[in-house]
């Protein structure tokens, strides 16, 4: 401390008032990557649509763009495609909602006791490596060809990746953290709710992100295995009937399905785990 | 803007003499990791503070100044002797220790306002009374205006200040410091210190701040603990008998600057330059 005579001064440490960053959101120097993902889609595009012709691909081997999107415009005028949609929709979301949640409970209450937690986990490892995939014809023997085997299949193929991303996040808080609350005289419940909770919601987003996905892929499959609606079943129908554009127009669909899921959860996402930008995803 | 006292004074079991609030006697802490070779942090520490005492703690990096202080916060186990605050043996966090760690350690999901809340809504307090008292503490060190910011939108300096804040709005009859104004320049630090006393005075508080500034140590105690190198012994405690209410002009004082000679002259002889 140096010895000037500066006794009670002014304080210094007033900063000026915090300034709004200015963000320049569209500033396309700043971010090329605003017109280089549009632009790399339509090169794509463009080469897929006349690079087929140039090399006389078969239109049943692969489809020009074009001809999807006429296969697309088709379908959205369907009645019946939409009804395929809403079953999906709602065998995707009915199986997140269980799966995630029952993830969500369980992981909770794995971690909350030690003994449970390593009792558990080699039979959570083992379960994961399991291809639940493969699963999917049992669910449609014990549950049927209607709704419930694939919103079991979605609920069973989303649940594994947010078990272990709620076990991982709630393991993740800081011990400095929880020490600065312990000295503050903090119970277990409140450390669990001030730190460990929010600790954990980045992974838990990460969890719900994958999740998502994988709720859509299992409707899909256990579709694929007998079903009488919905998008994989359509799938296979327009497979059958050699409606390849039609097939990769349902691919789109699917596509767009997974990828609005997916924002939505990235919008949430930022809402709530704002601090925390990216956050290592726990595959599954 | 004065800081006042809210009344809430830890209860004093019968037979605790005021000269003895803090009791550290024969302290010894040996960390065993699992893997490696046990490191002796403390030996045989003993040392008393009385009631609304200011004790620095210095000592050369690594010589067990932070676990001396997470003993007495309750956080740490300790290996040997005994530990006594008010008259209660410390084995768990007592509620009316506050501490500020070497870290800020606020916590990114709460704005710098409900971070300082912390220990008020841990510990259930009046919410209106304590929210006035986290608004003149945020004023005092200069946060104004930083109440609805995040930790990351804040420099290092003004995290560890508002943890500063945070350790002292449930109004601690302890307070401990771990080298809280370290991340702060010259200017605001010197600044902290005469408003650190200022808090003290008018709260009554007893404190034990840890410091790498000789001169801050000096300026600031009664009386300074100087630690050896690990394993941490005490080498000497210095009381400090400069005038109170002292200004930052003390430190120019023939009287400050032999204080400050003879403690480092514990660090030179150990082969550490502070
Ligand atoms: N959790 C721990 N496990 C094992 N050893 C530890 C642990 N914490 C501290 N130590 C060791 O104990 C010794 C004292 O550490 P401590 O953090 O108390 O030092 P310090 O005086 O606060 O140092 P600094 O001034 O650098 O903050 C060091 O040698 C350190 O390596
Ligand atoms: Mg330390």
């Amino acid at each position: 401390m140096p010895t000037t005579e500066v006794a009670d001064q002014t304080p210094h440490t007033r900063a000026p008032a915090p300034q709004q960053p200015t963000r320049r959101r569209f500033d396309l120097r700043e971010r090329p990557q605003l017109w280089l993902v549009p632009a790399v889609f339509v090169v794509v595009v463009l080469a897929w649509e006349y690079g087929t012709q140039l090399l006389a691909v078969d239109e049943y081997v692969l489809p020009r763009p074009s001809q999807i999107v006429e296969a697309l415009q088709r379908q959205l005028t369907d009645e019946q495609f939409w009804g395929h949609l809403w079953v999906t929709t709602q065998e995707a979301l009915l199986g997140f909602v269980i799966g995630v949640g029952a993830a969500v409970l369980l992981g909770t209450f794995i971690s909350q006791i030690k003994v449970v937690e390593a009792t558990l986990m080699p039979y959570i490892v083992a379960f994961q490596t399991v291809p639940k995939v493969a699963l999917a014809p049992l669910f449609v023997l014990w549950f049927g060809f209607g709704l419930t085997s694939k919103v079991v299949m979605a609920a069973v193929i989303s649940f594994f990746p947010m078990l272990v991303n709620v076990i991982e996040g709630l393991r993740a808080a800081d011990a400095d953290r929880i020490q600065m609350l312990t000295v503050f005289g903090a119970s277990k419940t409140q450390i669990f709710r001030m730190v460990r909770l929010p600790s954990a919601l980045p992974f838990i987003f990460a969890g719900l992100d994958i999740g998502i996905v994988f709720a859509i892929l299992g409707a899909v499959v256990g579709e694929f295995i007998g079903a009488k609606e919905g998008l994989g079943y359509l799938l296979l129908q327009t497979n059958y009937n050699f409606d390849i554009a039609g097939m990769f127009a349902v691919l789109v669909v699917l596509s767009v399905m997974g990828l609005l899921a997916h924002f939505v959860i990235r919008l949430l996402q930022r809402r709530l785990a704002f601090w925390a930008e990216d956050t290592k995803v726990i595959g599954a | 803007m004065a800081i006042k006292a809210m009344g809430r004074r830890m209860q004093q079991p019968a037979a605790v003499s005021e000269d003895s609030w803090i009791e550290v006697v024969g302290l010894d802490k040996r960390y065993q990791p699992r893997r490696s070779a046990p490191t002796q942090a403390l030996r045989d520490i003993n040392l008393t503070v009385r009631r609304g005492e200011f004790v620095s703690v210095v000592g050369p990096s690594g010589c067990g100044k932070t676990t001396l202080l997470k003993i007495l916060a309750g956080l740490s186990p300790k290996t040997d002797g005994a530990v006594r605050i008010a008259g209660r043996e410390v084995s768990k966090p007592l509620p009316e220790v506050g501490m500020v760690f070497q870290a800020p350690t606020l916590l990114p999901w709460r704005t710098i306002f409900d971070n300082i809340m912390v220990p008020a809504e841990i510990q259930k307090l009046d919410r209106d009374k304590h929210r006035e008292r986290a608004q003149q503490l945020l004023e005092l060190v200069g946060l104004t205006g930083f109440e609805r910011k995040y930790p990351h939108e804040l420099s290092g300096g003004m995290q560890q200040r508002a943890g500063i804040c945070r350790a002292l709005v449930h109004d601690p009859a302890v307070l401990l410091m771990d080298e809280p104004f370290g991340a702060l320049d010259a200017m605001t630090r010197e600044y902290m210190n005469v408003e650190l006393l200022r808090i003290w005075r008018e709260s009554g508080q007893t404190v034990v701040l840890v410091t790498h500034s000789i001169p801050e140590a000096v300026f600031l105690s009664d009386r300074v603990v100087v630690l050896s190198p690990r394993p941490g012994r005490i080498a000497e405690i210095v009381p400090i008998e400069l005038d109170r209410p002292r200004e930052l002009s003390v430190m120019s004082s023939d009287r400050a600057g032999v204080y400050v000679d003879r403690i480092r002259n514990h660090f030179n002889a150990a082969g550490v330059i502070d």
